[in-house]
């Protein structure tokens, strides 16, 4: 069955209140939108791409705690990583919000695991990835618009 | 309902005290029954769709059961009793809506068909360049986007009455607004997203003293207010099945005879003509002009159970009960704290839309999913109305007479809840 308490930990509540990284970066040279037209959540996604690596990343929006806590702590786990890490990343991530990754692998993803309890809430999954499309969509055109559907 | 009934405190005196038996009512809807998370459900999402009672579940079953046949076309024994029995549904919803005759009573899927029907096969036919239609601010997309591709079709302009801060029609923009131009007046009654009941023969009588038809979207108002479209002297009327309590795909347009009369066919196909050659074909009479193809004819007779089980029930004690969950529900939610209404007319039912400082909608919604209490959170499919208010979205719990106090309690416990983990 279902865990609130699995869903809603400590650390994404922490991250909803006070958000890292929660700012428009001026010197940016890649950016993305985000939007998921169900619930009328939108985010945008800052990067600082020097020689293939994420030097810096930001964020700023609306959204719920489970899609501002993931955007939280996306930019904290992508800084410094090239673009094939990041995108890595988001592949295991992306299992691990949908149950597909062994938990043998989930130690891999450091914080990220906290969203474990995620794949028992299938429609909140969107949420979660809102913030990593955005990226992905960022490393690989300079201006984009990504929508959840 | 009309008018000037403020949403009152109620007094435990009165909710200790319901003026119908809710207890009676629930029991016949087997879903009401059921553990949602090992809780029992609290349902608290009307406005999307409304729960079923037995005799709806009955009425489409049995029909496939031991009726089932295709109508108007057979000579043999169950197609005649699918055929009249299919033809006394749209007599009681003659009498339901009081319309004046069968024939201006059209079967459609549902609400968003009957208003898609209107305007392609009046709007786009009677609208020029340079023509208004006119709707308002707190429409549902179903009632803003057929417009607007009427308006791209025939190059006339969509307008919008704005809203007051309590999510009022602003009555004096109305009549301002209304012009030569103004060719259409399409709105709603019960306002999905703010709970707001329009006064609609009051705005039905500015209208048509400028000549200009008016179209009434009652998906909402059906389950709560007795509709009269003789008395609110509307034109069109629109409204789903499935939001009162009969099954989904199937709905109701009601049109004034000499409007349906003047419009061309909707769709074509079986059914809907007179005769048919290669070169051209002649239409049946009303309301078959506008009912191509085999209609949903099981739907239809559970629709036919939900007129009935309502009339039963009786709109008028429901209102009165409603009003009181409503009320009650209301001023509970506030005691929590940090909670801000949207939607505040005076004139309002079942709908308590809101937002919680520092919380996301859709986290309420999850975790007043795990209590076993169901509510929409979103932006309801009104856009304009969440720009209006300046929220991306609100958390919605919408009634219906099954509803009791004791839920409506379960709701704010589970918003306690809420505030608790986001403290």
């Amino acid at each position: 069955m279902a865990s609130l308490s699995g869903l809603y930990q400590d650390l994404i509540l922490d991250h909803n209140r006070a958000p890292q990284n929660y700012r428009q970066m001026v010197d940016a040279n890649r950016r993305a939108d985000g939007t998921n037209p169900l619930c009328g959540d939108r985010l945008t996604v800052w990067l600082k791409v020097e020689d293939d690596t994420i030097k810096d990343v930001t964020f700023q929006g609306a959204g719920c705690a489970i899609s501002k806590a993931s955007a939280s702590l996306m930019t904290a786990a992508v800084k410094g990583r090239t673009r094939t890490e990041a995108e890595a990343l988001f592949e295991r991530f992306r299992r691990l919000v949908t149950g597909d990754l062994p938990d043998s692998e989930a130690g891999t993803l450091g914080k990220l695991a906290v969203f474990s309890g995620l794949s028992e809430f299938p429609v909140r999954v969107k949420c979660a990835s809102l913030s990593w499309h955005a990226l992905k969509a960022a490393l690989n055109e300079p201006d984009a618009v990504v929508s959840t559907e | 309902m009309e008018a000037g009934s403020a949403i009152r405190p109620a007094s435990s005196e009165d909710v200790s005290r319901p003026p119908f038996d809710v207890d009676r009512v629930r029991a016949d809807f087997p879903i009401l029954q059921r553990k949602v998370r090992g809780k029992p459900l609290v349902y608290l999402d009307n406005a999307a769709t409304s729960q079923k009672p037995q005799s709806v579940i009955d009425a489409v079953s049995g029909f496939y059961a031991g009726e089932n046949a295709n109508i108007h076309r057979g000579v043999h024994y169950l197609s005649e009793r699918a055929t009249a029995a299919y033809d006394q549904v749209r007599e009681k919803v003659t009498r339901f809506i009081n319309a004046r005759s069968s024939r201006e009573v059209v079967f459609t899927k549902g609400t968003t068909e009957g208003i898609n029907l209107v305007a392609q096969s009046y709007a786009r036919t009677h609208l020029k360049p340079g023509d208004d239609i006119l709707i308002t601010v707190m429409e549902h997309h179903s009632n803003i986007v057929p417009w607007q591709l009427v308006c791209e079709q025939t190059g006339a302009n969509l307008r919008a009455v704005p809203i007051t801060d309590d999510g009022e029609l602003d009555l004096e923009a109305f009549e301002q607004m209304l012009s030569e131009r103004t060719k259409l007046v399409a709105l709603v009654h019960l306002s999905n997203a703010l709970g707001t009941i329009n006064p609609i023969k009051q705005l039905v009588a500015l209208a048509h003293a400028r000549g200009i038809p008016v179209l009434v979207d009652g998906a909402q108002a059906a389950p709560h207010l007795v509709v009269d479209v003789k008395d609110l002297d509307c034109d069109f009327y629109v409204f789903s099945g499935h939001k009162v309590f009969g099954p989904t795909g199937v709905g109701v347009l009601y049109g004034r005879e000499s409007l349906l009369e003047s419009m061309p066919p909707y769709q074509g196909g079986g059914d809907m003509i007179a005769t048919v050659s290669i070169q051209r074909s002649t239409w049946a009479p009303l309301p078959a002009k506008f009912e191509a193809g085999t209609p949903m004819i099981a739907q239809v007779m559970g629709l036919g159970a939900a007129i009935d089980y309502v009339s039963e029930v009786g709109l008028s004690d429901v209102a009165s009960w409603e009003h009181r969950l409503l009320s009650y529900a209301t001023e509970r939610v506030l005691e929590i704290g940090g909670v801000r209404l949207i939607g505040t007319a005076r004139a309002k039912a079942s709908v308590l839309g809101f937002v919680m400082e520092g919380v996301h909608p859709h986290d309420i919604g999850t975790i007043l999913d795990d209590q076993g209490v169901a509510i929409r959170a979103g932006h309801h499919c009104a856009q304009p109305v969440m720009e209006r208010f300046q929220v991306a979205a609100t958390a919605r719990a919408s009634f219906a007479f099954y509803n009791t106090i004791q839920e409506a309690d379960a709701l704010v416990a589970g918003l306690t809840t809420v505030k608790k983990m986001f403290a």
